[in-house]
């Protein structure tokens, strides 16, 4: 089997994009707020890349109010999972044959 | 060489994000061996400074009558003991948390503490109506039982291990429905002696 680079996908080069699909893939949602913790960025940062990652509809957006507030959760898609989960596996692939 | 370091950091980061966000890991083994020993001593302070004996609840009214005006001074221990430890697992925890440059309060811990917090509420709530009508002695097997559920309940959103001390804690609380005459040795052995147990076992194994 032939691994190349090529099967790893671009839109997760980000460290921070890989941290946002990796909380979303084993959790059923998480609010803005929440990944901004686990995450530890600035709310442009994490917003821009929560952009990028719903424009390649890897996660969904549900807009909701907390009382008056705001809130907005993320959710991981079926086409978001089935390209973090390649991407994980070419990651793993990739280190086994550079040994 | 260099790119198959970043692959590797990659996988390390995607492995530590998905451990951190669905359980929260700074819960502090040492704090367990320290409320464990609260336990102890508390019980301890009832029963030999208090003289007082719930299992006269069982054995007729007149003994019950002696040892009922020590009772307020027993909830307030009791309530002294569970301040107390509540106050030393919170402190240790987000000192374990601090030092792993972590936020002690994030959204796991918020959810460990709501999945604890249903069990407790009803429990708490149900050992005051049965207080309210004079069953002293149902404290014990029931804080045990309560106390076994929320933790049963927690292992899902903690360390797997704290599945094991909830079954523990429930059987125990049933044993001390059953032998309600032991029920606050057996409430000792649950809060105190499984607590130490439990904290040096999650010492060793996750904290050093």
């Amino acid at each position: 089997m032939r691994i190349s680079i090529n099967d790893l996908h671009k839109a997760f080069e980000s460290r921070i994009r890989l941290g946002i699909m990796s909380a979303l893939a084993v959790n059923d949602g998480l609010d803005f707020n929440s990944l901004k913790e686990y995450l530890d960025v600035t709310d442009g940062n994490l917003a821009s890349h929560l952009k990028g990652l719903e424009k390649e509809e890897f996660i969904s957006v549900e807009k909701s109010f907390v009382g008056r507030k705001p809130n907005t959760k993320y959710f991981i898609t079926k086409t978001g999972k089935v390209a973090f989960d390649n991407h994980l596996k070419a990651l793993e692939n990739l280190i086994k044959s550079q040994k | 060489m260099k790119q198959e370091q970043r692959y590797i950091e990659d996988i390390a980061e995607i492995r530590s994000m998905m451990e951190r966000s669905s359980r929260f890991l700074s819960l502090s083994g040492l704090a367990g061996i320290i409320v464990g020993i609260y336990a102890l001593v508390g019980t301890y302070i009832i029963y030999q400074i208090f003289n007082f004996h719930p299992e006269s609840i069982l054995s007729g009214e007149a003994q019950f009558e002696s040892s009922s005006s020590q009772s307020p001074k027993v909830y307030l221990l009791g309530l002294g003991m569970l301040v107390l430890a509540v106050g030393t697992a919170v402190y240790l925890s987000a000192k374990k948390a601090a030092q792993k440059g972590e936020r002690a309060w994030n959204a796991s811990s918020r959810r460990l503490l709501v999945q604890m917090a249903v069990p407790l509420l009803a429990g708490g709530i149900l050992i005051l109506i049965l207080l309210a009508k004079g069953m002293i002695g149902s404290i014990a097997p029931l804080t045990l039982i309560f106390y076994g559920l929320a933790l049963f309940n927690a292992g899902n959103f903690t360390y797997r291990e704290v599945k094991s001390l909830g079954i523990i804690e429930i059987i125990l609380g049933l044993g001390a429905a059953y032998f309600m005459q032991y029920g606050l040795v057996i409430w000792a052995i649950g809060f105190g002696a499984f607590h130490i147990v439990y904290g040096i076992y999650m010492h060793f194994r996750y904290e050093r």
